[in-house]
């Protein structure tokens, strides 16, 4: 189990650079700059600080120009004067200047940027911690992340440099490529003529796949995602894992012992090795019984705080996996997969759509029942009509009328949508894909847009041979391939088409692919012509998620790292799963 | 070489002057130099004269020509004056040619007679009009100090800045005093004047009379004073003809020379150099020079024609009609190694170097000599150091090859310092070509930097040669070639003659990518030339495109600055840019240019869905777009409305615009959702407890968990819920209220449209297994084996799952069988399985 990485594989660059570049910023930041002695969170309620000057470390968005506002309008209003600070994490926006200018307040603020864009979250896992990405991109068609992306995307070449072999699909990927690469020229880097230490990159917009982000997981990280939200690599576990009265919080990394064998495993193997391990623990534990005295010093002095540490952790990975199979492997559960594996095989739609009805009558969860609909929509190319107005009246019904909003949001994404009669979307879509061609991207309208996202994901899956044939049963504990992040049932589009691009080292032969998925202009390669990368280095892979990825597209990566001899190395715009998918684009009441 | 020393003239004991040829000038003057104002730039710069008609009694009629010459005495520029009378000429530190007019405007030139600028010096100097003018040069710039018609001084340190202070009035002045000059001291500019036998320093605040230590007695009027280069040193020259040499703040006396000559002369300068031995002043006459210093005799020479003197920072320089010459003392460096019978190691190696050339041994033994004294060294540096300050190629070969020759006998010689001479002497023998005129000594040059140099030759328009000079000094590109080739562009696109389309390609063919260069810096240059084709035609070589905004909203190309904005990928620029396109455009207008612009759109459209709520809706409406404006008043309808009246109707507002955009399903959903609005509103009222804001759903199961079932089912037929709904909704209802026997009664209503399996389900979700069993028996036989094992009852189950023949059915079973009780019913599965195989 816990599959070990093959002995060639390549060596991973060092992040934790950056982490502790980010650290050394924070810290001279506040503590030098400004002098901060306590911090608080940033919410929507008054300061309660008593201090003589206040520091706010903040994401430039709008809402949190107001925030600030209101505080200082307050203070000015008690006749209080202090000093106000704003720092804009990863950079200052005008607009922000100008909600500060309209309200009253911008010569009482100095403004201050720290240009923080890369946390490593794992040894493979950099994170740009941008949630909001996916919102303001996908749904609002705001660029402005794009140069935060841009930036991260320099910095990371600057320190490790130059990517010989680059790829990229969407128009993000695109947009963001050409601004990184004008970047590079303009600046003219020392990077050219340094040996590269990565050989590939590949840059994939979220829209490229949604069907991927709305699959429940059912590998062990992704499943502890699901469950108990991971937020920035650590995860709080509540009383009912901990079994006592507080929680806890546990960092998931490969520091982890414990946690780094099975966050990869398909969660039904995970508990038979939870309780081998405490076997060989306990065994390890019983060899004290035979020792004489010397032996036991050196096992109290230099294994017992190994074994106890791993001990402990072991019983929070067991205490996780009694709380999700109380909540997963109910009959509901099963059901659930079921009917997602049929979406995405495509037989008994009706049963599929019966089921989520009934998902919606049962308020079973509306965030699930949305998740369910845009699932359904995608792999069948949007709701026949009847379907699409039905469902959304019983949704309505069941979770509140204000999700007219949301359903509103939804279509403009592409994620739930109406099947258009055949013949004149193709008149309109071509039109489209001539807009799409244009070099100032984003020149698409919006009532095209959600029109250009015909998804096509049946043909695209016969394309792609993402439905695993199965012949009898698939064994989970030996995967075959990346399908057995999703059971055997399915093989993540995403993954697939890094897989594909990597092996051709190009698009080619992937035409009729990119046509179905709408990219036919929005993918590229390009390669360096002189052949400095060494064979280590061309075995290394950035792949770059813009709008997020999810834990199971990391694990069938780096599953098909191990295959392939690849190591691959992540960097998201924040990691991201069904459910935050769909509240991103829900509009619920303020 | 005998006769090398053939011009130094020993003053004292220490030091030599020497004068040289620069140039021979064939200017081809009309005029008489001291008929002329005469302006010459430091550092080798340019020379300005103009014929000054305005001096002699009567006006001549002709109007003047300002002439503009190089160094070299090459016309630059020639232009008939038709301003006013001109006071004075100077240059600025940037060689711009300042022309000060009498009645206080000051006209800026350039090197080329292309008129710049003009500025006015206030209206109390055109008042009083101006009698006497200096321009100066300090750290900060160019100064101009005014005396004006009424006795009183103006002045201004930096003229690029301009801000004019007026000084103290001088007690009494009533006249023009005798001499006055501008001394800058702690960085603070004084004036100096001369009335009578009283000096007088004038700063900020106060006149105060001064006394210059020492001063001789007898004095009764001082006739010129000169302050040095670097404003260390003051010279006053007296009636007497006495002169006072000391520092400048008069404390403190360096030596007096008495000339016995009374004539005013005609120009008196500071001739020394950075470290010089001795400090010497120059003083012309009409006919005669004479160079004074701290020694008993003078240096004396005798001017043939009309001369100027130009002060510089290591020492003067003598225009005329026919030559142009160089006075300074000599450098130690040369003295050392040229003075008559030197035996400095320098003058050592020089002898054997030309000894070795000669194959003489002798070479052998003078470096020996060097050698056995351990200065060979010295004796090299010395070689290079005097090759820097000569000004004949020739001897500065001759220097540099006995300073090759000796670097062979040393083992560790760092190299950089002849090489770098080497490379120096190069482009000064360049700059100092006849047809650049730039006769740079080598201190000045080092003093000014290649920078500046490189500027000046820009300025000059010599491109080629400052090229060739980055290359040849390898200097960085940015700094260097593309410095230059951008200058180069500028001034290309100021060629009126040729036409955009040539311009733009003519520099992009030359400039191609060069780094560091910016083709918005020099569309804008061709903007300011009110060339806005051509601009926007160098805009496009631009390839950051957020460079091109700027300029392109200087020139009122909002829209194409929005589109290349947009471009750039950089939203605060497009926000910039739509900020300006708010202001400048009315609202329609700019609305319309939004719509052209999706990125731009959504970028406003989210800044106003927080700042400007009724400019969104006026963007929706203008785009007549329906949809967002429902979806808008939607917003409002739960977001800024309060008071339920205002509630609903938003909702009518959103309902009508959803029609008008054919989405009747979100117009039906919305006035469902007024209905059920007023309709909570209602109940509240009626009822009491909280409906507003529930879900239909929710609205009708908190009418059932409070017991009002007719009500509830009243609404379910308004609203049509569907009966499956319904069901779902009244079965979870009713079992959260444990009511078990109304749940049998609506499970007896009709026939269950979701199967009596849910119903078993939430019983045993309740916990109550007796209530469960009754349903389990009316579930349909495609779910009865699982809903018996959900009542527990293991071995029906399995009866039904082997009734059904169902493979899966029985598996399930099976693996409910637990421990010993269900052994029996176990062993029955497998026998059936067994059975089932063999058929």
């Amino acid at each position: 189990m816990a599959f070990p990485h093959r002995l060639d594989a390549p060596e991973l660059p060092d992040f934790s650079m950056l982490k502790r570049l980010a650290r050394d910023q924070l810290i001279y930041l506040l503590e030098q700059q400004h002098e901060v002695d306590k911090l608080y969170k940033v919410e929507n309620k008054p300061a309660i600080s008593s201090s003589e000057q206040l520091c706010f470390l903040v994401r430039p968005r709008i809402k949190n120009m107001r925030y600030v506002a209101s505080l200082v309008n307050a203070d000015k209003s008690a006749g209080r004067t202090r000093k106000y600070k704003v720092i804009f994490s990863p950079q200052k926006f005008h607009a922000c200047e100008m909600v500060l200018e309209e309200e009253g307040v911008y010569g009482d603020v100095s403004c201050d940027e720290w240009a923080f864009s890369l946390l490593p979250l794992d040894v493979d896992l950099l994170s740009m911690e941008l949630p909001e990405f996916f919102r303001d991109y996908f749904l609002e068609g705001d660029q402005r992340w794009i140069n935060t992306v841009v930036q991260a995307l320099h910095l990371l070449s600057t320190l490790y440099g130059p990517f010989p072999n680059c790829y990229g699909i969407g128009r993000c990927a695109k947009m963001s490529y050409e601004l990184w690469r004008t970047l590079e020229e303009e600046e003219d880097c020392e990077t050219k003529g340094r040996r590269p230490e990565v050989g590939h990159i590949f840059l994939l917009d979220r829209d490229v796949d949604f069907v991927t982000a709305l699959c429940s997981q059912v590998v062990y990280e992704g499943l502890v995602d699901d469950t108990f939200r991971i937020k920035c690599g650590s995860v709080d576990f509540g009383p009912e894992v901990t079994s006592s009265d507080r929680s806890l919080k546990v960092l998931l990394n490969a520091e982890d012992k414990v946690f780094h064998e099975i966050r990869n495993e398909h969660f039904s193997n995970v508990f038979g090795f939870l309780s081998q391990k405490a076997r060989n623990l306990q065994a390890q534990y019983d060899r004290r019984r035979g020792m004489d005295i010397k032996q036991m010093k050196n096992f109290v002095s230099q294994e017992l705080k190994g074994l106890k540490q791993e001990h402990r952790l072991l019983s929070v990975h067991i205490g996780a996996c009694e709380s999700i199979m109380k909540k997963k492997t109910k009959q509901d559960f099963q059901e659930l997969i079921k009917t997602e594996h049929a979406l995405l095989e495509g037989f008994n739609i009706r049963e599929s759509t019966s089921y989520i009805e009934e998902h919606i009558d049962r308020q079973v969860s509306p965030i699930e029942s949305l998740r369910l609909m845009c699932l359904l929509s995608i792999t069948e190319n949007g709701l026949i009509p009847k379907d699409y107005r039905s469902l959304k009246t019983q949704y309505l019904q069941s979770y509140g009328p204000e999700h007219l909003l949301t359903f509103s949001n939804l279509r403009r994404a592409g994620l739930l949508t109406e099947q258009a009669p055949g013949d004149t979307l193709t008149a309109v879509e071509s039109k489209v894909s001539k807009l799409v061609t244009d070099k100032a991207a984003g020149k698409i309208t919006d009532a095209f847009s959600s029109l250009a996202k015909r998804s096509n994901f049946r043909a695209i899956s016969k394309k792609l041979n993402l439905i695993p044939r199965v012949d009898g049963e698939y064994d989970l504990k030996v995967p075959r391939d990346m399908a057995y992040v999703f059971s055997g049932a399915y093989v993540p589009l995403s993954c697939r088409i890094i897989e594909q691009v990597l092996e051709r080292r190009s698009w080619q032969g992937l035409d009729e692919v990119l046509r179905l998925l709408n990219c036919s202009e929005l993918a590229f390669t390009d390669m360096a012509k002189d052949d400095k990368a060494s064979s280590e280095c061309l075995r290394l892979v950035f792949v770059v998620f813009l709008g997020g990825c999810t834990f199971s597209e990391i694990s069938a990566l780096r599953f098909l790292g191990r295959e392939k001899g690849f190591r691959f190395i992540f960097l998201t715009t924040a990691v991201t799963n069904s459910a935050r998918l769909m509240e991103a684009m829900s509009e619920v009441k303020a | 070489m005998d006769c090398y020393t053939a011009n130094w003239n020993p003053l004292g004991d220490s030091a030599f002057y020497r004068k040289y040829e620069l140039y021979s000038m064939d200017w081809d003057l009309k005029e008489e130099l001291r008929d002329c104002l005469v302006a010459a730039a430091p550092y080798g710069g340019p020379i300005a004269l103009l014929r000054n008609p305005w001096r002699k009694e009567k006006p001549a009629s002709v109007r003047p020509v300002l002439e503009i010459y190089s160094a070299s005495g090459l016309p630059l520029a020639s232009l008939l004056w038709k301003s006013g009378p001109v006071v004075s000429l100077g240059w600025s530190a940037e060689e711009e040619l300042l022309c000060i007019q009498e009645d206080g405007v000051v006209l800026v030139y350039g090197l080329h007679g292309d008129f710049r600028r003009h500025f006015s010096l206030g209206n109390d100097v055109f008042q009083n009009r101006i009698l006497d003018t200096q321009i100066f040069h300090t750290e900060f710039g160019s100064g101009v100090a005014i005396l004006t018609g009424a006795h009183r001084f103006i002045l201004s340190v930096n003229i690029s800045e301009l801000k004019l202070r007026r000084m103290p009035e001088v007690p009494g002045l009533q006249s023009v005093p005798s001499c006055w000059t501008t001394l800058c001291q702690d960085r603070a500019a004084h004036i100096l004047l001369a009335v009578g036998p009283d000096l007088y320093l004038l700063d900020q605040s106060a006149c105060s009379p001064v006394t210059p230590s020492g001063l001789a007695p007898g004095v009764s009027s001082f006739l010129q004073m000169a302050v040095s280069f670097t404003y260390r040193h003051l010279a006053l020259f007296t009636d007497t003809g006495y002169i006072w040499m000391g520092t400048a703040s008069l404390k403190e006396k360096l030596c007096e020379f008495n000339c016995n000559i009374r004539a005013p002369p005609k120009q008196m300068v500071w001739c020394s150099r950075p470290r010089s031995k001795e400090r010497a002043v120059v003083v012309a006459w009409e006919r005669r020079l004479m160079v004074v210093g701290d020694a008993p005799e003078s240096i004396q020479f005798v001017l043939d024609e009309d001369s100027y003197l130009v002060p510089e920072l290591d020492g003067v320089r003598i225009l005329s009609r026919s030559t142009h010459e160089f006075l300074h003392e000599v450098p130690v460096a040369s003295e050392e190694i040229f003075k008559i019978a030197s035996m400095a190691p320098g003058a050592l190696l020089l002898e054997a170097q030309k000894e070795y050339e000669k194959e003489s041994q002798k070479a052998d033994e003078y470096l020996r000599e060097i050698q056995e004294l351990g200065q060979l060294t010295q004796a090299v540096q010395q070689c290079i150091e005097a090759a820097g300050h000569e000004h004949q190629p020739d001897m500065q070969k001759s220097l540099l090859r006995a300073a090759s020759f000796g670097k062979c006998f040393l083992d560790r010689f760092p190299p950089d310092s002849f090489v770098h001479m080497c490379q120096d002497l190069r482009v000064l023998n360049a700059v100092r070509d006849y047809h650049i005129g730039i006769p740079l000594t080598y201190t000045q040059y080092k003093q000014l930097t290649i920078q500046v140099l490189l500027d000046r030759l820009v300025l000059r328009r010599l491109y080629p040669l400052a090229i060739q000079i980055c290359e040849y000094l390898r200097l960085p590109e940015v700094q260097g070639v593309s410095r230059i080739l951008a200058h180069w562009a500028c001034y290309k696109v100021q060629q009126k003659d040729v036409s955009d389309e040539d311009v733009a390609r003519a520099i992009n063919q030359k400039l191609g990518d060069t780094p560091g260069v910016s083709y918005s810096d020099i569309a804008a240059r061709a903007y300011g030339c009110g060339r806005t084709e051509l601009a926007i035609k160098l805009l496009e070589y631009e390839p950051r495109s957020g460079e091109q905004v700027p300029l392109l909203l200087k020139m009122k190309r909002s829209k194409l600055a929005l589109s290349k904005a947009i471009e750039s990928g950089d939203t605060d620029l497009v926000f910039t840019v739509l900020l300006h396109l708010k202001n400048e455009l009315n609202r329609g207008d700019f609305f319309m240019t939004l719509r052209n612009q999706p990125m731009a759109l959504s970028l406003y459209r989210q800044f106003c869905k927080h700042q400007e709520l009724e400019t969104l809706k006026d963007l929706y409406n203008q785009d007549d777009n329906h949809q967002e404006l429902g979806s808008f008043h939607i917003r409002a309808s739960y977001a800024a409305e309060e008071r339920i009246e205002g509630r609903v109707a938003a909702l009518q507002t959103a309902a009508d615009a959803f029609y008008k955009a054919k989405n009747e399903f979100a117009a039906k959903a919305t006035e469902d959702q007024m209905r059920l609005l007023r309709l909570q509103r209602r109940l509240e009222d009626e009822l009491g407890g909280r409906f507003l804001d529930l879900s239909l759903h929710d609205t009708v199961t908190t009418l059932i968990l409070g017991g009002h079932n007719k009500r509830a089912e009243q609404l379910a037929r308004d609203f049509r819920i569907p009966d499956k709904r319904l069901w779902w909704l009244k079965l979870t209802a009713l079992a959260d209220l444990e009511d078990w026997e109304e749940l049998e009664k609506f499970s007896k209503s009709k026939k269950s449209p979701i199967g009596y399996l849910p119903f078993v389900e939430i019983c045993m979700k309740q916990h109550n297994k007796y209530e469960a069993k009754k349903y389990a028996s009316r579930v349909g036989p495609e779910h009865k084996v699982k809903a018996l094992l959900l009542v527990g009852d293991v071995a029906q189950a399995a009866d039904v799952a082997i009734e059904h023949r169902n493979e899966a059915e029985l598996s399930l079973v099976l693996s409910h069988c637990t421990g010993a009780t269900d052994g029996a019913t176990a062993d029955k599965i497998q026998r059936a399985r067994a059975q089932a195989q063999k058929k």
